[in-house]
């Protein structure tokens, strides 16, 4: 019996010839990695272990994103917990303000997440480096700590899930909207314990950027990692950022999957999902009228070039609507720098939008761009729960950048043809 | 472990940031988190909940966010434990990792009743449910995570692995 490319990957970091779907291994972690808010937490339960060092200072990935520059002084104390501990155990890869990124953004880019690697990260979104070919997946912050420790940890094997995705993309559909139709399809449980596994023609002819995208939000249905096969694309991206060799791997074609999923790409619109639940979308020709105060383009899941640059592309020329507040978040400094080299800056900056430096603020309801009681937004982001960007009575809807960009013109939710 | 306490329901799909708005986490003091617990679901749950009692939930409990916090709210809110149709699976791992109790039983979820007085057997994974006079089977642990319930949480286990091999 062949084996799915999450089980390839895990039998492999458990020194294992096979695993099969509920084994529980130990498995060799590749890098593990945490943030301002769960770092604080992994540090003093990792003090509490008894050993005196990490297992290995090039492979604990500390980047303080969450509050940072720290909105606070409680936040402020919490990066300065993670600051001291990166000095005193000598990591190589902890990235500050002004030198970091949005981590699942950073990750990819400095070359730390690759292919065949296993990783674990104390924030749900760790499951990006899925798009890489990775076996990612977050954990909580003792999972870490214990990592931290031991440069392993355990896992059951999660049965796999294949999602075909097949067809041409309709203009202005990218990743986004794929992902969301997806959990739209199967719910935010659709895919609890499971491993995703994103597949078919439309998935190889998907830029980077785009798969990124999809496999960061595979947790929001629930599962346990959202993988693409590397391919010719992954592996030029990963040529020039590599810092150490890697093992790329691929599902047999006897692999067994608990359940396939096929969808013909060429039916779906840009989609949005309503409050408060990533499951709740529907294509933006059935959005209705729904007026917004405030539009959030980055994060984690739309925050690299390609979105900027679709963002851009609808923004160029016009202003957004007198009434909405737009506020564009690069996901690194190297998005950002590049983003100054295209021109984007002043395409956002003259269509009267707000940029800031790399953050997951708003997107969490940390800073930057909180919403008052009955304020609504639309966001590029990933979650849209109750209270998620703000008050508690305030509405989140998630789109890709390019819906994202023409709402702010239209105040309200439309499709780019509206506006263009 | 026998535990009992009046019950508290909630809804499916209670995420974390219901659990323990990310507003709050600023800071990973337990009594802070506590004081949040359950906000954006319910304000007024921090002063109605009695130590002792038992969070109820439909499925998925604690989607969302990988943050320990929100296990840490609830445990330092008081409540004994939670149960639940089912709940996603960084929250289950997080709450056995930090000594949370939680029963999964659909049983349990679809019978009992917001201020039902519970008796839990945490080792039997027996549900009493002392008002309406019914018992209800919760499905048991793996039995990794019974060694790690057995030994306190998951540092505990690690800290006598480390022990081990030095």
């Amino acid at each position: 019996m062949g084996m799915t490319l999450a089980e390839k990957i895990l039998a492999a970091h458990a020194g294992q010839d096979t695993v099969k779907p509920g084994e529980l291994i130990s498995a060799k972690v590749d890098a593990v990695l945490a943030n301002d808010v769960t770092a604080p937490v992994a540090i003093q339960e990792f003090k509490k272990i008894g050993v005196e060092k990490v297992f290995d200072k090039d492979r604990v990935i500390l980047v303080p994103d969450h509050f940072t520059p720290n909105k606070d002084i409680k936040s402020a104390e919490q990066s300065k917990v993670v600051r001291e501990f990166a000095r005193e155990q000598e990591l190589t890869q902890y990235f500050e303000v002004g030198r970091m990124g949005i981590e699942h953004v950073l990750l990819p880019e400095q070359g730390l997440a690759l292919p065949g690697d296993v990783i674990i990260g104390a924030d749900s979104h760790t499951c990006t480096y899925g798009a890489l070919g990775a076996f990612a997946t977050g954990v909580g912050s003792t999972d870490l700590a214990a990592a931290m420790a031991l440069g392993e940890t355990w896992f059951k094997v999660p049965e796999s899930m294949k999602f075909v995705y097949k067809g041409q993309l309709n203009k202005w559909v990218g990743g986004k909207d794929l992902i969301l139709h997806t959990i739209g399809d199967i719910g935010v449980d659709g895919a609890l314990y499971r491993a995703m596994e994103f597949t078919g023609e439309t998935i190889r002819n998907l830029s980077l950027e785009g798969r990124l995208t999809m496999s960061n939000m595979a947790i929001e249905a629930g599962g346990k990692c959202g993988l693409i096969e590397a391919d010719e694309k992954t592996l030029a991206y990963v040529a020039k950022r590599a810092k150490r060799p890697f093992t790329a791997h691929q599902s047999d074609a006897d692999a067994k999957y608990l359940e396939i999923k096929e969808y013909d790409v060429s039916k779906i619109e840009p989609q949005v999902a309503f409050p408060h639940l990533p499951e709740n979308t529907r294509g933006v020709s059935e959005a209705g009228h729904v007026t917004i105060d405030q539009v959030v383009i980055g994060s984690c899941t739309n925050g690299r070039i390609e979105d900027l640059r679709q963002a851009a592309e609808i923004l160029q020329g016009k202003t957004v609507h007198p009434y909405v507040r737009v506020i564009i978040f690069p996901g690194s400094q190297e998005v950002y720098l590049q983003a100054i080299k295209e021109g984007l800056m002043d395409i956002f900056v003259n269509a009267q939008a707000a940029v800031s430096t790399p953050t997951c603020g708003p997107c969490l309801g940390g800073h930057m761009g909180i919403l008052a009681a009955g304020e609504r937004a639309v966001a590029t982001t990933n979650r849209n729960f109750v209270g998620r960007m703000g008050h508690p009575e305030s509405e989140v809807y998630l789109a890709g950048p390019a819906v994202a960009a023409a709402s702010a013109i239209a105040g309200r939710i439309v499709s780019p043809e509206e506006v263009l | 472990m026998k535990m009992q306490g009046q019950a508290w329901r909630f809804g499916k799909d209670v995420d974390t940031d219901l659990i323990i708005p990310a507003r709050y986490l600023n800071t990973s003091d337990p009594n802070e988190l506590a004081k949040h617990c359950m906000e954006d679901a319910d304000p007024q749950f921090v002063n109605k909940v009695k130590p002792g009692d038992i969070i109820v939930a439909e499925k998925n409990f604690g989607c969302g966010s990988s943050r320990e916090h929100a296990p840490i709210a609830i445990k330092a809110a008081g409540v004994a434990c939670v149960i639940a149709k089912s709940f996603a699976r960084i929250f289950y791992r997080n709450s056995i990792n930090i000594g949370l109790p939680i029963f999964e039983s659909p049983e349990a979820a679809a019978a009992i009743a917001e201020g039902d007085t519970l008796e839990v057997d945490a080792r039997a994974g027996i549900i009493k449910n002392l008002t309406k006079g019914e018992e209800y089977q919760a499905a048991p642990f793996p039995e990794f995570m019974q060694t790690l319930i057995a030994k306190g949480g998951l540092v505990n286990y690690v800290k006598e692995k480390v022990k081990n091999n030095a």
